[in-house]
């Protein structure tokens, strides 16, 4: 016994250093397999804070670009709002798919190989767990974290990243992933080698997808080769969104979400 | 050492808002990300008790990954160079570094840039392997200690003139 309490005291910072390093490898472990532990994510009180003051002061500096993008945006929406011939009946559609709610990133990173945005949307303003967040020029990520007042989203620049695309136009599907290289492309795979393609082909979102609405645009196809299977090609996509510039986004919140899930569950667990 | 303790919980708090507010977003060539929260091991006094400052090495590097959505991997990198601080000292002032006397600001200018040089060699070789966690990725990992080490190292060593204690 007095040996073991010799060794321990002799020892305690090799013990302490050891006992540390555990804890943050099952932080870091766990999460690389799961979603984000729920401790250690910007969506936090304290850490929205530090970003939505930060933000507070940032946001000044680029007003200008920002109205300019918003009128932008405006601009195209009116001309398709003018050009559709619409009957007053579907404007009170009581079919609604979808609600978006704007909100503001108070928080971006795009150098990891796992990158998180934060945004000044939270629970509050009922956001949740896998909504579909974009920005008026494509698809931006998930959400993964909330908190009251703020929510972290998983970049599609991140490893864990997994999303249902297509060819526009086409009913083609693969999934969009990302390898870490370079910040403004990403990778779709699992597109079958007897799909005609051509570069500058435009990516949407596909339709599986309980998160994003069908049609969404993601990017433009910058090269492909097929893999090693030989029979699925490997495409990299140049995307439409400036990952290292984003302000405005819209989250969007499937309201028929929970009924596909339910649906899915039931049929499988037969 | 009652002059010391608001003094390192000062410099504690300034640095980890100066390293998520700052350098965290200066994405440099797309992906240099210098750390300059490491001048903290670097000037926290050597005689205070070892168990204590590798704590607080873990509660910085803590405190930086919950700001910057990295799981726990800075804390692991802080906490690694924070037990291995004394073998570096040792290997670069010599044994005299465990005199009385003994003062950063009396030991030469290219002693002190060794020591920082092996300080933040270790840290990013083992937050970048943590960080891509494969061995498959060797060279991506080499580049990116180089790269980001550089960077780093050419801040703090800014950083260390800047706010250099008072020459006595």
């Amino acid at each position: 016994m007095q040996q073991i309490i010799n060794f321990i005291i002799r020892y305690k910072n090799l013990l302490l250093y050891i006992l540390l390093m555990i804890i943050s490898l099952a932080f870091t472990i766990q999460s690389h397999s799961y979603h984000q532990s729920r401790f250690f994510n910007s969506s936090s009180w304290v850490a929205g804070n530090i970003y939505g003051f930060s933000h507070s002061f940032n946001t000044y500096f680029d007003l200008d670009d920002e109205n300019e993008r918003l009128l932008k945006e405006n601009e195209r929406l009116r001309n398709k709002l003018f050009n559709t011939t619409t009957s007053p009946s579907v404007e009170v559609d009581s079919s609604l798919r979808y609600t978006v709610i704007s909100g503001q990133v108070i928080k971006n990173s795009y150098a990891d190989p796992r990158n998180y945005i934060t945004i000044n949307r939270g629970e509050n303003d009922s956001i949740s767990q896998d909504m579909g967040v974009i920005t008026d020029l494509g698809i931006l990520g998930i959400v993964e974290n909330t908190s009251n007042k703020f929510a972290t989203v998983q970049s599609i620049l991140n490893t864990k990243s997994n999303i249902n695309a297509k060819i526009k136009n086409t009913n083609h599907f693969g999934s969009l992933i990302w390898d870490t290289k370079t910040y403004n492309t990403v990778q779709l795979i699992d597109i079958p080698r007897l799909v005609p393609l051509n570069i500058g082909d435009t990516i949407v979102t596909g339709a599986m997808s309980s998160i994003f609405p069908e049609n969404i645009p993601i990017g433009t196809i910058k090269k492909f080769d097929l893999d090693i299977s030989k029979s699925f090609y490997k495409i990299d996509v140049n995307l439409f969104n400036d990952m290292t510039n984003i302000k405005n986004v819209y989250i969007i919140k499937n309201l028929d979400r929970k009924e596909i899930l339910d649906l899915e569950e039931a049929t499988s667990n037969e | 050492m009652n002059r010391g303790i608001p003094i390192n919980i000062i410099r504690f708090i300034l640095l980890v808002l100066v390293q998520v507010l700052v350098f965290n977003r200066l994405n440099f060539f797309g992906f240099i990300n210098p750390m300059v929260y490491i001048m903290f091991l670097y000037w926290y006094p050597i005689k205070e008790k070892r168990a204590v400052f590798i704590g607080l090495s873990f509660l910085l590097g803590l405190s930086v990954d919950f700001l910057s959505d990295t799981m726990a991997i800075h804390a692991a990198a802080t906490t690694t160079i924070a037990y291995l601080r004394p073998a570096i000292m040792r290997f670069v002032f010599g044994i005299n570094y465990e005199f009385q006397s003994f003062k950063l600001s009396n030991t030469t200018k290219a002693q002190q840039f060794t020591f920082l040089a092996l300080l933040i060699l270790v840290h990013h070789s083992v937050y970048f392997s943590m960080e891509i966690f494969s061995i498959a990725n060797l060279l991506l990992i080499v580049k990116k200690v180089l790269s980001n080490g550089l960077a780093s190292l050419i801040l703090c060593l800014l950083f260390s003139t800047l706010f250099s204690v008072k020459k006595e």
